[in-house]
């Protein structure tokens, strides 16, 4: 039984069809870099793809930062812009 | 030793340390737990996507037994260190932030202005802010009519180890202010903490001195030992200091006399 939307699963089915997602993918920002994803790409699904635990970063969309509760249900549109930080040692 | 009471909690132990700068975050872990210091300071930063899976530091710090306390070091302006500053509170650890927006890239002194206008803001949005600052009681003065939950003067520059250089300065923020006193960076060993202590000041944030200390795990204990001995030292209030001998025996009754 699945209870919502596999994070892993938005960007593999699309990368099957190579053709289809080059067409349809799109440009993003994150942390200042762009980057290519395809349509439908939740946050969750960004975070799992580079490895990343939803409970050990915070996320900023468009200068508006994301309550956990939110990333799942949240998809990723063209032009957003991404801060996706964590704590580091420091002073 | 009375506890320090930071934005409604008490904390038993008046050492804060710095997480950053360790060679290893075990050495890290290890000094922390020598430090015997029970808030502990992180920055915010952006995670590097192209990486392979980075073990977080939160792996080595348990927020049940320590506060994790966000910086907004490295922010320029109160806008940038308000930004970070909900970021680290989003993070969901904590209201407390280290508030730092600094002014001068060569001391890494603060832009006081801009740090009255973040405090201000931060205040408002329910954040317990301490705030690092200069040696200045009209800008601590300041810093507490904002809502700052304590100031944090600096002893000398940031990572510069080189002790208290201003007495005069911290004492005059200590009777400025009711809010506590947290002497922030500078201090290089342990007596430079304990002389800060005996000022009266209610803690020690520091980073460096243990993480670039020989031996970090070591100079932790030392640090916690001498923040002890120092406030000890204050609470006990000293003796009159004089010129002249006087002497600890009796005079009377001495042998052949």
């Amino acid at each position: 039984m699945r209870f919502g939307p596999d994070p892993d699963e938005a960007l593999h089915s699309r990368s099957m069809n190579r053709t289809a997602s080059t067409e349809r993918s799109f440009e993003i920002v994150a942390n200042g870099e762009p980057r290519q994803v395809a349509p439908g790409t939740t946050i969750t699904a960004f975070l799992a793809a580079h490895d990343l635990d939803p409970d050990l970063v915070v996320v900023e969309r468009n200068g508006a930062i994301l309550r956990r509760a939110d990333l799942d249900a949240t998809a990723l549109e063209p032009g957003d812009a991404l801060e996706i930080v964590h704590f580091v040692g420091g002073g | 030793m009375s506890a320090l009471e930071l934005g409604g909690r008490a904390f038993g132990s008046r050492l804060i340390i710095g997480t950053g700068k360790y060679d290893s975050p075990r050495t890290m872990a290890d000094a922390l737990e020598a430090s015997g210091a029970e808030i502990i300071t992180v920055a915010v930063r952006r995670v590097d996507l192209d990486a392979t899976k980075e073990e977080s530091l939160l792996h080595w710090l348990d927020p049940a037994r320590v506060l994790v306390l966000p910086n907004t070091a490295g922010c320029y302006t109160a806008e940038e260190a308000v930004r970070v500053a909900r970021l680290g509170r989003a993070a969901g650890l904590s209201d407390f932030v280290k508030l730092e927006v600094i002014g001068d890239e060569k001391t890494l002194y603060p832009d006081v202005v801009e740090l009255i206008e973040a405090t201000r803001t931060l205040v408002a949005e329910g954040f317990v802010v301490l705030p690092y600052t200069s040696d200045d009681p009209v800008v601590a003065r300041r810093l507490e009519d904002a809502g700052a939950a304590a100031v944090m003067p600096l002893a000398s520059p940031i990572g510069s180890g080189l002790g208290l250089v201003d007495p005069l300065g911290i004492q005059f923020i200590r009777e400025a202010i009711s809010v506590p006193v947290i002497v922030d960076a500078g201090v290089g060993t342990a007596s430079d903490a304990a002389a800060t202590m005996e000022l009266g000041v209610d803690g020690i944030l520091m980073n460096t001195a243990i993480a670039k200390a020989q031996d970090p795990v070591r100079m932790a204990k030392a640090m916690r030992l001498a923040v002890q001995a120092g406030r000890l030292a204050f609470e006990a209030g000293r003796m009159e200091p004089r010129a002249y001998a006087t002497p600890s025996s009796p005079v009377a009754g001495r042998v052949g006399g």
